[in-house]
């Protein structure tokens, strides 16, 4: 009985969770421009999409920051987070503040704060302040993802290799960085998402004719319904969820090649 | 003899296909301390969960007092249990936790507090009444949750492991305690441990289990004078275990070498285990014993010195002695007959 | 590995990209610039506490905290039903929960647009059925229903992942001191789900009573959140001091919040609730 209540419960908040998105995805085939009726299958929604320049040059913007920025932030991040680990404590807890601050202060707050700070620099907004917001909001995500690893790293593996006669250098390259890679992986598939994602920051960082696919979206919506919409969300939706499996596979597959590691 | 207060019947346990308990039929008697002892994985914690109410058997039958209780719920049965790891709650302080059964009880405040008082009384720990239960030392942790117990005045305690994760002085203190209290307060305990002496030193009656199967039930002396199969023997103390033939009656062949024994009742030149204990062994001068050997290491142990001496055909004997032969010197082994211990063959362990 | 130095660009940058401008939101709200001279001023501030602002404030605040315990009320079960011991192929179930929040946030709240829309599905449906059509784009409702819908994993992960960690053995020992399921969860269960319930609540909360896209996706271009209100002086109005001065009100009330919440969390681990 209980079990059949809990089932039914979360047929239903599943049913909530999906309806919307699943409806999006139906009605980008659907012929009419109207939302309500069917009026025949069609892909014309995205024929017209990848016609659409507009649409084209966000998706160069939004890939290209998302790459740059999650790419600058992992290693900065990871610098960052190997000298956060060996700080003295109280040096510590200030800059584990400063890397808070990004993350629990309201997007919108970040967002109008970098946009003054820029303009009072006289920085124009496009792509350069676009992507220095994304770095800045992404570095504190690589932090805290690299940071675990580093306290589970056994403190004196460093120090054997240096024993053993390896330079500092090609102690942290061959010794340090393989142990803490699941974390800097972590960190970077994180703030690339992120980056993705972002719609308030880059909303009030970035200026004429550079767009992201966000704020493409949220110009076209606030038009209005509009069936392109759909078939974008289709799209990416799908590269998400493609995204998410060849991630899920990638770490199941670490799992299993460390459990047999461990029977060795 | 005392009543039987918990019958076990039959008791098996399937676990997805592989069987945790074969079988098991035990009766257990009122104010007994009975201690379920073997390795981990002999289906000793299985059979205490079944009796707590937290499993339920996939077949057999659970008796308490007369009556069946195998489907009934936890709450309901009239056991209570001291978890591995105290299980305490940890978002109440000690007194909470321990008035927890009290409180759903519905029992008067006034008689809430002195319970408790008289509960943390028993256990040692008066005026840690608010301490919170993260506070406290892993001995303490202990006795707060034998204390939450033992307050529901249960005809049954249960105790699974109970003193595992403390450091062995400690431990010794809490089983004599632990003895003591059940003791005082004449209720039955069933203990699960799989530390020998442990068991050895507190209980009544030991029930040593392998393999979801029961080996031997008797008191400490008999399961350590009297093991039933080798099993047993090496599993309750170091034990010399060797291939023997029983020639006769009171004549068994082990080692190269005819000794006389006090077994029998096996079949003429039947395959046996043959048990001696290393203590049971005495070092003489090499001429006075048939059984001869040499002193390969010499390990000192506190209050004796464990040594092996590897006999002419390569068997290494573990001898307890308090006095010590250098390594490299040549000795006899001499065994009395009572010493000797005869046990069949357990095929399929 | 005693190398602290090789964070220091990363401390410059952060002082750059997150402290300075946030001082620039203070200068901007404490200041007024009038014929070419800048002055400090609490005008700003005083002007935040007019009616109309005030009004704003409020429904933000009111439209975030219904969203919340709704949120609560329907997630709570549900990161229960996931921790249950009776549900199979947890992960599955836990990732099928997830992956509508990999959808972008905009599209989410876009799709009910097209759901609530006058012509929208739903309308549709309910004329094929023969109902009258109801007015649910750009309401409160509708507003609600954005939030609760984006923002409800927020509220069930935290507590899920709190109970999915509740040791078996304190449920047992409930159990064996004679507690029946009910009070099993109330006494044992409840009160050590807490912490993850705070920070639900609180991560929910936050992006709730902050939010600009679901308001003005799906309450209309005229509703007015806070978030809204900053938008507005920011990117139309270009009143960067009263809209730093409504930044700044933002962040104390996300402070607030934070600490009453923090200091529930310790009430709630010392037992005091219940």
């Amino acid at each position: 009985m209980k079990k059949a209540f809990g089932r039914f419960y979360l047929v239903l908040i599943f049913a909530f969770l999906y309806a919307p998105v699943l409806t999006l995805i139906v009605f980008s085939f659907n012929d009419s421009r109207s939302r309500g009726n069917w009026g025949g299958f069609t892909l014309k929604w995205y024929s017209a999409l990848f016609r659409d320049r507009h649409v084209l040059s966000s998706l160069y913007y939004t890939l290209t920051i998302a790459l740059l920025s999650a790419l600058i932030a992992t290693v900065a991040g990871t610098a960052a987070a190997i000298g956060i680990h060996n700080m003295k404590k109280i040096l510590k807890s200030f800059v584990m503040n400063l890397t808070y601050l990004p993350v629990i202060s309201p997007d919108i707050v970040t967002g109008i704060s970098l946009m003054i700070l820029f303009v009072f620099v006289r920085l124009n907004l496009g792509f350069t302040t676009l992507l220095l917001a994304h770095i800045t909001f992404n570095i504190p995500y690589v932090i805290l993802s690299v940071l675990p690893k580093l306290k589970q790293l056994n403190k004196h593996m460093y120090e054997a290799a240096l024993d053993l006669g390896a330079k500092p250098l090609y102690a942290f390259f061959r010794v340090i960085l393989p142990e803490i890679m699941p974390g800097v992986v972590t960190g970077f598939l994180l703030a690339f998402t992120l980056s993705l994602d972002d719609f308030i920051i880059s909303f009030f960082t970035t200026g004429s004719g550079v767009s992201t696919l966000s704020i493409t979206i949220y110009s076209m919506a606030r038009l209005g319904i509009n069936p392109k919409i759909n078939a974008l969300s289709t799209l990416m939706f799908i590269v998400v969820l493609a995204l998410l499996l060849i991630v899920n596979k990638r770490s199941s597959a670490n799992s299993k090649n460390g459990t047999a590691v461990m029977n060795i | 003899m005392s009543k039987h207060i918990i019958e076990l019947v039959d008791l098996v346990k399937d676990y997805d296909g592989t069987e945790a308990l074969k079988g098991i039929n035990l009766y257990i008697r009122q104010n007994e301390f009975i201690t379920f002892l073997g390795p981990s994985g002999c289906g000793k914690t299985t059979t205490l969960r079944l009796i707590g109410g937290f499993e339920k058997p996939t077949s057999g039958k659970i008796i308490f007092e007369g009556v069946d209780i195998t489907d009934m719920p936890p709450y309901k049965r009239k056991v209570n249990t001291v978890f591995q790891k105290y299980a305490l709650f940890p978002h109440m302080n000690v007194f909470e936790n321990i008035a927890f059964g009290l409180r759903i009880k519905k029992t008067d405040k006034k008689v809430i507090s002195e319970k408790v008082s008289r509960m943390l009384k028993l256990v040692n720990l008066e005026g840690f009444e608010k301490r919170s239960v993260d506070s406290l030392s892993g001995g303490q942790q202990q006795r707060v949750a034998i204390a939450r117990a033992l307050v529901n005045e249960p005809e049954v305690l249960l105790l699974d492991e109970p003193l595992g994760a403390l450091d062995l002085k400690l431990r010794k203190e809490m089983q004599l305690e632990l003895k003591r209290m059940q003791q005082q307060l004449g209720i039955t305990f069933i203990y699960v441990t799989h530390d020998q002496e442990e068991a050895l030193t507190m209980s009544d009656t030991i029930v040593v289990m392998q393999n979801g199967t029961i080996q031997q039930i008797g008191t400490p002396e008999d399961i350590y004078n009297e093991p039933k199969n080798a099993f047993v023997a090496d599993f309750i103390g170091e034990s010399n275990i060797i291939d023997g033939v029983m020639l006769r009656d009171y004549r068994v062949r082990f080692a190269g070498h005819e000794f006389d024994c006090v077994d029998k009742g096996f079949g003429i030149n039947e395959d046996v285990d043959v048990v001696i204990r290393p203590e049971d062994i005495r070092l003489v001068p090499r001429d006075e014993s048939p059984l001869q050997g040499t002193v390969k290491s010499v390990i000192f142990k506190g209050v004796h010195y464990e040594m092996q001496v590897d006999d002419h055909n390569g068997y290494g004997w573990i001898v307890h002695s308090t006095s010590m032969e250098p390594e490299n010197t040549d000795v006899g082994l001499q065994i009395s007959p009572q010493d000797i211990q005869i046990m069949k063959k357990v095929s399929a362990i | 590995m005693k190398k602290g130095w090789i964070s220091y660009p990363y401390i410059l940058w952060m002082i750059i990209f997150t402290i300075v401008p946030l001082l620039l939101v203070m200068y901007y709200g404490f200041t007024k610039t009038e014929n070419g001279t800048t002055v400090l001023t609490p005008d700003n501030f005083i002007r935040v506490m007019e009616p109309t602002y005030l009004k704003v404030l409020w429904r933000s605040v009111l439209l975030a905290l219904v969203s919340t315990v709704v949120c609560f009320i329907i997630g709570y079960p549900v990161a229960m039903i996931l921790a249950g011991r009776d549900i199979s192929r947890k992960s599955t179930l836990v990732l099928l929960f997830v992956i509508p929040m990999w959808m972008n946030f905009l599209l989410r709240t876009y799709a009910w647009m097209t759901l609530l829309d006058r012509k929208g599905l739903i309308n549709t449906l309910l004329g094929a059925l023969g109902l009258p059509q109801l007015n649910l784009l750009y309401t409160d409702f509708a507003v609600i229903l954005g939030m609760v819908y984006n923002f409800l994993p927020f509220m069930v992960l935290p507590i899920y992942s709190v109970l999915r960690k509740i040791d078996r053995s304190l449920i047992e020992a409930a159990e064996d001191l004679g507690s029946d399921t009910v009070t099993v969860f109330r006494k044992v269960i409840f009160p050590l789900s807490l912490p993850g319930v705070v920070s639900g609540i609180t991560m929910v909360f936050m992006p709730a009573v902050t939010t600009f896209i679901i308001s003005k996706l799906l309450g209309g271009s005229q509703y007015m959140l806070i978030g809204n209100l900053i938008e507005d002086q920011f990117m139309r109005v270009y009143d960067w001091n009263f809209g730093s001065a409504v930044s700044i009100i933002m962040m104390l009330l996300i402070l607030l919040s934070m600490g009453v919440m923090a200091r529930y969390d310790k009430e709630g681990t010392g037992g005091g609730l219940f």
